[in-house]
């Protein structure tokens, strides 16, 4: 296999990783801060890809014009969804949060279905389908934006929890809770802003994704997986593990790809979670607790 | 009240007609037949098997005219799932169903006919591949649908067809298949056969499985393309079939052609929907309806009127085996004169129906209860439709090889 | 603990309500087969096979609170392990039952040593279970011996006799079989829950480190819970084997199955000795029902019966933490008075 063919397969990892770790991001500041193992992540991202598709469809708007008014929305979802339904479970043993998210997601799922059908939807914009031609390599135009848009997202979600009021308040939540609720930080409400803010970037992520693939009202579990894999390998709770671990996913698939038979490509993944798991179960740039 | 002789004797006619006429109603009473339909509504299938239930929906009138037997469906919803398909399965026996139909799924199909199998009741496979269905000695599964080794010999004897037609001589492919239980069931057909032909003289110069459920085929098109393989066999289903497409043009690689030696994608609506100009050219050879044919023709006014929406084109294979898997049915109940099972068992392996939809021969059952009469054809994409290119006597178009480039679509 | 102990224990301890309904329960179960239908066997026989596999989950977790959410690896493991020893050399299921157990016990042994070795536990240690099980799946998709993807068929062969020796047979001999590992999965737990190391599970589960501060080996006990667990759920793969003759990795060791497997012992009850078995019979009846009333009411789009399963799956969570049968027990009068309770931690029911 010549060297271009590899640079090729490699640098198309690489961004369409970036994606993935947007998608991760979301479930990482959730966790970091709440701890609640959101397992209806990937059903929240299809309901963004489907809300891309529609506006799409009925209006012609292109998903990049949807990121912030998806992002909004998703934001007051995730927030009426924590304060509402999740906040009761934040003290409950695992599994009966995890049987509650299940529920949602199995509800998500089957909405999905009934109000869509089971067909696969997608984006298609005029230039879907356009490349870039750097000498022998070829790069996808979409995907350069997307990670583009995955970076620049990320940033301001770096931004926003280093500079901002609310954002001190919400890592002093993480880092300290009994010493944030005994200043007075409300609690409830930050963990609340915090499943939004994490929600608004799976938002984001499914307009983005919208454009890169399809979407069938059964896309969310496998979304849920590789969210959690890319988030265990990268380090719950951190955002550049959560940006790294994605990177790292899209690259070794995209090499397992080259080397082993690309079905088998996601069991490189898995091996790569348990060695994690295994040798530093707080990820790579997690903080050992 | 009375009678007078008179009135007595008219009335005693008159019911000695009703009673020698009774017996004949009640043998039209029972000649609706209960036709328990399987299909995958809904789950990861659900567009298949909604596709094949307007098969099942315009079924029993049309068989109601050509051979007077009426039809009830009872439908059932297998959920994609083997477990569920075989718990329906016997529900609809215990709630009277007579004969089984489905399940397009092959470990489905597997299910229900032991299911079939034990309960003596006859079961007509209409879309299935995998060799096993009807290699397990039932007494009661039929199957009218090609096995995946069937499916492949037809599938490459098209291929020789078709560079004969076109006069090219492709000298290297690569071999690209998903890898679920029908992909790799045709890869295992291709393995045999392939290399037992001496009139495919093309080498295969890679294999190259991908995940079904797979969002992004990059790595597996680059590696494809490093192959500089002539042209690409493909063995998919609808939604990587259509990442694969768009993945190619993005990476700019326009093989002489993508072929399908059998396999379900690149004719479905879509397919077409999706890809617009990019889906032209796409070549499956796979079952098909004649489309010179004259109940062909029937079906599709009755589909064309249940679903003016729609278009037959697009459902031809889950319309056209669903459709002809009741009207084995319907024949065969005629035939037994009975709803047993038994009965209609022995009628089925009797069938031999010439007139039929799907190109091939009279429908007709082997010992194992298997059709190998089934014909493929050569359907190449144009203008957002599938079109026959071959077999020459049933084709709408002439085929085109080597096809024009990504670039240069119109 | 042993079995003659436990069944003084029960003699001397339960109040007899419960042993009563619990012998009147079996009572029916044997003899309901020769009554129904088979439409309505094969129901049981789901049912039963739930309440089996749930019993077995509910050791690692109910007891031990080990949450494991691959649970359809042990499941996929021993059903393929049975099926190939039949397949290719002949082995009855029984002997390749026994392989089979080996098998899953083996893994078990492997994820647990990793697991606990490193000290993982709660999130960690369930996706860690996840990662093995789609990691197995994918593996066995490319396992060309087993079939792969394709799907690997045991030959059945029609009788109308039921030969137990290969398994081979009617509804009627294989709800037998599923009510014989039903009990078993009940026994198993009654005598876990009862016994000596019964008591160090639910320490380990309750606070781990207490528990190790207090000198149980709680390595070797998590150790023995996740053993136990997984051999137990290989029958259940040997049955499923036998009962449905096709395996597809995709179907087997899908995490939707992982899924389905601990819906029931949540449902019923976790950390409850019938909890499980409720749970199976609450999911099955439920699942069958709305199926019914969909059709009925002429509601058959696809899609709905599951959300109105999710809705009660939610309701179930939210109101009725615990599980229904504590609930129930304690309606009826089914708990033990004897034991003094001196926490706020889960009580165990019989």
């Amino acid at each position: 296999m010549s060297v271009d063919a590899v640079l090729n397969i490699v640098l198309s990892g690489l961004l369409t990783g970036l994606v993935y770790g947007l998608m991760a991001l979301g479930l990482s500041v959730i966790y970091g801060v709440v701890r609640i193992v959101n397992f209806a992540h990937g059903e929240l991202m299809a309901v963004a890809m489907y809300a891309a598709v529609v506006a799409f469809a009925t209006a012609g708007i292109d998903p990049l014009w949807m990121l912030l008014p998806v992002a909004g929305v998703f934001f007051g979802l995730g927030y009426a969804l924590q304060r509402g339904l999740i906040n009761p479970f934040i003290h409950r043993p695992e599994h009966a949060q995890f049987m509650l998210l299940m529920a949602v997601a199995l509800i998500l799922v089957n909405g999905l279905l009934v109000v869509f059908g089971p067909d696969a939807l997608s984006v298609q914009v005029d230039y879907s389908l356009d490349s870039y031609a750097l000498g022998p390599i070829i790069i996808d135009k979409v995907r350069v934006i997307c990670a583009s848009v995955a970076l620049v997202a990320c940033a301001a979600l770096f931004a926003i929890f280093r500079f901002t009021a609310f954002g001190k308040a919400i890592r002093a939540c993480a880092d300290n809770l009994l010493g944030a609720e005994v200043v007075g930080l409300n609690v409830k409400h930050l963990y609340a802003v915090t499943f939004g803010l994490g929600t608004a970037c799976v938002g984001i992520a499914g307009c983005l994704l919208s454009m890169l693939g399809d979407v069938t009202p059964n896309s969310g579990p496998a979304f849920t997986l590789l969210a959690f894999v890319i988030v265990i390998i990268g380090g719950l709770g951190s955002m550049v593990g959560a940006l790294a671990g994605g990177v790292l996913i899209g690259m070794s698939e995209a090499v397992a790809g080259l080397l082993i038979t690309p079905s088998a490509k996601s069991m490189l993944s898995f091996a790569l979670l348990i060695a994690v798991l295994a040798l530093r179960p707080q990820g790579l740039f997690g903080r050992s607790s | 009240m009375s009678f007078d002789r008179r009135q007595f004797n008219q009335a005693s006619l008159g019911l000695g007609t009703v009673a020698a006429a009774a017996p004949a109603i009640s043998r039209a009473q029972t000649r609706a037949l209960k036709v328990g339909v399987l299909l995958p509504r809904s789950g990861v299938q659900a567009f298949i098997g909604q596709s094949c239930q307007m098969g099942a929906d315009i079924a029993p009138e049309i068989v109601k005219q050509l051979n007077g037997v009426d039809i009830q469906l009872m439908n059932a919803d297998t959920e994609s799932n083997v477990e569920v398909a075989r718990s329906r399965a016997e529900k609809l026996i215990n709630d009277g169903a007579q004969i089984l139909v489905g399940p397009f799924d092959s470990g489905a199909a597997i299910a229900i006919a032991q299911v079939a199998e034990q309960r003596k009741v006859p079961f007509v496979v209409n879309i299935a591949a995998a060799p096993q269905i009807t290699e397990q000695g039932y007494k009661y599964t039929f199957r009218n649908f090609p096995t995946s080794v069937d499916l492949i010999r037809n599938g490459l004897a098209l291929y020789r067809d078709l560079f004969q037609a076109t006069n090219a001589a492709p000298r290297t492919a690569v071999f690209m298949h998903v890898n679920d239980t029908f992909g790799q069931a045709n890869r295992k057909a291709i393995e045999a056969i392939l290399p037992r032909l001496d009139y495919l003289p093309f080498k295969v110069l890679d294999t190259i499985s991908y995940d079904p459920a797979a969002r992004d085929l990059s790595v597996e098109v680059a590696k494809a393309k490093a192959t500089k393989a002539d042209f690409i066999m493909l063995v998919s289903r609808l939604n990587d079939a259509i990442l694969l497409v768009r993945e190619l043009v993005k990476q700019r690689w326009s093989p002489q052609a993508i072929m399908s030696p059998g396999s379900p994608g690149m004719y479905e609506a879509q397919f077409y929907k999706a890809l617009g100009k990019y889906s032209d050219y796409c070549i499956s050879n796979v079952p098909w309806y004649d489309p010179k044919g004259a109940l062909t023709d029937r079906v599709e006014k009755a589909f064309n009127k249940a679903f003016p929406k729609d278009k037959l084109m697009y459902h031809a294979l889950n319309v056209g085996f669903t459709f002809e898997a009741i009207l084995i049915a319907a024949d065969a109940f005629k035939r037994a004169g009975s709803a047993d099972g038994t009965a209609i068992a022995d009628a089925l392996r009797k069938t031999d129906i010439a007139e039929r939809m799907m190109l091939g021969g009279p429908i007709r059952f082997d010992a194992k209860g298997q059709n190998t009469t089934l014909a493929s054809a050569c359907i190449q994409n144009r203008d957002g439709k599938p079109v026959v290119v071959l077999p020459k006597a049933s084709a709408q178009a002439a085929p085109v090889y080597p096809v024009p480039d990504w670039s240069k679509r119109g | 603990m042993k079995l003659v102990d436990l069944f003084q224990d029960w003699l001397t301890q339960s109040p007899a309500r419960s042993r009563n309904a619990l012998l009147a329960l079996l009572a029916v179960l044997l003899v309901l087969p020769l009554g129904l239908d088979r439409y309505l066997t094969s129901i049981l026989i789901l049912v039963l096979y739930f309440a089996f596999v749930g019993q077995a989950w509910n050791i690692m977790m109910g007891f031990c609170g080990q949450l494991s959410l691959g649970h359809a690896l042990y499941v996929g493991l021993g059903a393929y392990t049975s099926a190939a020893l039949f397949h290719h050399f002949g082995v009855i299921p029984w002997l390749g039952a026994i392989v089979a157990i080996g098998v899953c016990v083996g893994v078990a042994s492997l994820i647990g040593w990793l697991a606990f070795r490193f000290g993982i536990s709660g999130t960690y240690f369930a996706l860690l279970t996840i990662a093995f099980a789609e990691f197995t799946r994918i593996g066995f998709d490319h396992f060309g011996w087993v079939g792969g993807s394709g799907g690997f068929f045991l030959k059945v062969v029609q009788q109308d006799q039921s030969d137990w020796l290969n398994l081979r047979g009617g509804p009627t001999m294989f709800y037998y079989l599923a009510l014989a590992l039903a009990v078993l999965g009940f026994v198993v737990s009654a005598l876990v829950l009862h016994g000596r190391a019964g008591y160090f599970f639910r320490a380990i589960r309750d606070n781990e480190e207490a528990a190790r501060a207090a000198g149980v080996d709680t390595f070797r006990y998590k150790m023995i819970a996740v053993q136990l667990s997984a051999g137990l759920t290989a029958l259940a793969g040997v049955f499923f084997a036998f009962f449905y003759n096709n395996l597809f990795p995709e179907q087997i060791f899908n995490m939707g199955r992982s899924i389905e497997i601990i819906l029931a012992p949540i449902i019923g009850g976790v950390g409850t000795l019938f909890g499980p078995v409720l749970g199976a019979a609450v999911l099955t009846l439920l699942s069958e029902g709305l199926t019914h009333v969909l059709a009925a009411t002429g509601h058959e789009i696809p899609g709905v019966k599951q959300i109105l399963y999710g809705v009660a799956l939610a309701v179930v969570i939210m109101f009725m933490p615990h599980g229904i049968w504590p609930r129930i027990a304690a309606r009826f009068g089914f708990e033990r008075q004897a034991r003094p309770k001196t926490d706020a931690s889960e009580q165990d029911h019989a």
